[in-house]
């Protein structure tokens, strides 16, 4: 092994591989919130009476879980310009990247909603509230602090899969990292770099769910 | 005043209320008795309409519960509801329990919503319990918990479905001791049970329920005392 590391091209390239990580965040945070909500929408629908709907949520929940994430970020980004509409890498990364968490979400809601027990929307209801006011105080709170664990995974898993949209022309930090590659061909310090930057934005991402959460599991704080 | 006329109710096949004609007088505490599977929840829940009917009529003070334009959560805040379980909300502490309805359903302001909260809280003994959550209280305590949050609503009436049956025994109690306190400061209630002491000192009728029809009520004294359908005699000797 006489392979001399190189180390000066990569900190010179340090600013644009930081700023390509914003992208990577603002993706993932996007696609994870809309995910978020699609996901619960997709759960409501299968779980409703009308089998239109049920069809319709099982359809993209069956799709997003059983198809590859590279395939369907090409679908957005090149399939549907067979139907004339052309969406930005940008665009078409999110779209994807949402369809795919949205599925995944579906899921998990179910196991969330299925470890609330019926009673609850019932005593919420017999003191007045609506199905919505319901919903919204007594049954989300808890599924929420339910589905809080799998939900931190599925947003790892986001900003680490966001890294396919560079196949899609999307200059995040993997784009940006194979941009340097193939000017500079340090291959291996740019992507051992780019590596650890990652693992850094997946460690604060996780720390940063935790506070976040923390609202949610003042009971389970309180436990004598 | 709660009236019932003519109410069935059928799941499927099963018819479970065959014609109940019932009416429950301001001030007045009615016990429902009866064996299990007997009716007596599923009237209960005919009368907060978590249950549909399928012919006759449930009004509250004048109003009818199941017509197509009636605001049935406006009725509910008149109809405090506890049940056998007492489903606190465990995300929430035992002064947010209370506070929650006052305050997204009656829009009360924060302030007010945990006076009121506080209020209920002292009433049914938990005064010193406000900032703990559900996991930290005992079954009684969270069974008054839940009196407490639908008193809260200030309620005209009270539903009781077997509020004490999922105690333990030394916390059965506790809540009967509130039920009575509330029955002596008047509340209008109606009560499934199967504390036949309860029935007989506290309410002012007893109901017997039998597959689905009131086979007797009457005053405790003569329906507990000297029951005439032979299923209630032979109920109340299995059971008490
Ligand atoms: N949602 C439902 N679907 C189908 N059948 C039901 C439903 N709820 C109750 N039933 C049936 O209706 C009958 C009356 O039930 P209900 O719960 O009113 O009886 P109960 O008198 O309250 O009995 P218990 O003392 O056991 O609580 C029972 O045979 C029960 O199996
Ligand atoms: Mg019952």
């Amino acid at each position: 092994m006489d392979y001399q590391f190189h180390w000066r091209p990569v900190i010179q390239a340090l600013p644009d591989l930081l700023k390509a990580s914003l992208v990577t965040l603002e993706v993932s945070l996007i696609a994870m919130a809309l995910g978020l909500m699609f996901g619960l929408v997709l759960y409501f629908c299968r779980a409703s009476s009308l089998r239109l709907l049920r069809g319709f949520g099982s359809t993209w929940v069956e799709i997003a879980r059983n198809t590859p994430s590279l395939f369907q970020i090409f679908v957005f980004y090149w399939g549907l310009g067979e139907f004339g509409i052309f969406l930005s890498s940008f665009t078409a990364v999110v779209a994807a990247l949402t369809f795919n968490c949205a599925g995944y979400m579906a899921e998990t809601y179910r196991g969330g909603f299925n470890a609330v027990p019926a009673g609850q929307d019932k005593a919420a209801r017999t003191l007045g509230m609506t199905k919505l006011q319901s919903l919204r105080y007594v049954v989300l709170p808890q599924v929420l602090r339910a589905i809080y664990g799998p939900m931190t995974n599925q947003f790892t898993w986001v900003i680490l899969a966001s890294s396919l949209g560079m196949l899609a022309g999307l200059r995040e930090l993997s784009g940006e990292t194979q941009y340097f590659n193939s000017r500079t061909f340090r291959t291996f310090e740019f992507f051992a770099a780019t590596a650890v930057i990652y693992y850094l934005i997946a460690k604060i991402a996780l720390i940063l769910m935790r506070l976040l959460g923390r609202p949610l599991f003042r009971a389970e704080r309180a436990r004598p | 005043m709660i009236v019932l006329e003519n109410l069935r109710k059928s799941f499927g096949e099963l018819e479970v209320l065959k014609g109940i004609n019932l009416t429950v007088d301001n001030g007045e505490v009615v016990s429902l008795i009866g064996a299990s599977g007997s009716g007596k929840s599923t009237l209960l829940y005919c009368i907060n309409a978590l249950e549909s009917i399928h012919a006759g009529k449930v009004t509250v003070d004048g109003i009818d519960v199941h017509a197509k334009g009636t605001d049935i959560n406006k009725l509910r805040q008149k109809l405090g509801t506890v049940f056998q379980q007492w489903n606190s909300f465990p995300h929430l502490t035992a002064l947010e329990n209370v506070a929650l309805a006052p305050r997204v359903v009656t829009k009360k302001s924060r302030k007010e919503a945990q006076e009121i909260a506080e209020k209920q809280l002292v009433h049914v003994g938990l005064g010193d319990k406000l900032n703990h959550y559900p996991s930290q209280l005992s079954g009684g305590q969270q069974q008054r918990l839940a009196i407490a949050r639908a008193l809260a609503m200030e309620p005209k009436y009270m539903l009781f479905d077997e509020a004490t049956s999922a105690l333990d025994p030394e916390l059965v109690g506790e809540v009967l001791d509130i039920m009575r306190l509330l029955a002596s400061e008047g509340m209008t209630m109606i009560v499934v049970t199967h504390e036949m002491s309860f029935a007989r000192d506290v309410s002012d009728r007893v109901a017997f329920f039998k597959q689905g029809v009131l086979a007797e009520i009457g005053p405790p004294e003569q329906v507990m005392t000297n029951p005439q359908d032979p299923d209630l005699q032979r109920f109340l000797s299995t059971i008490g």
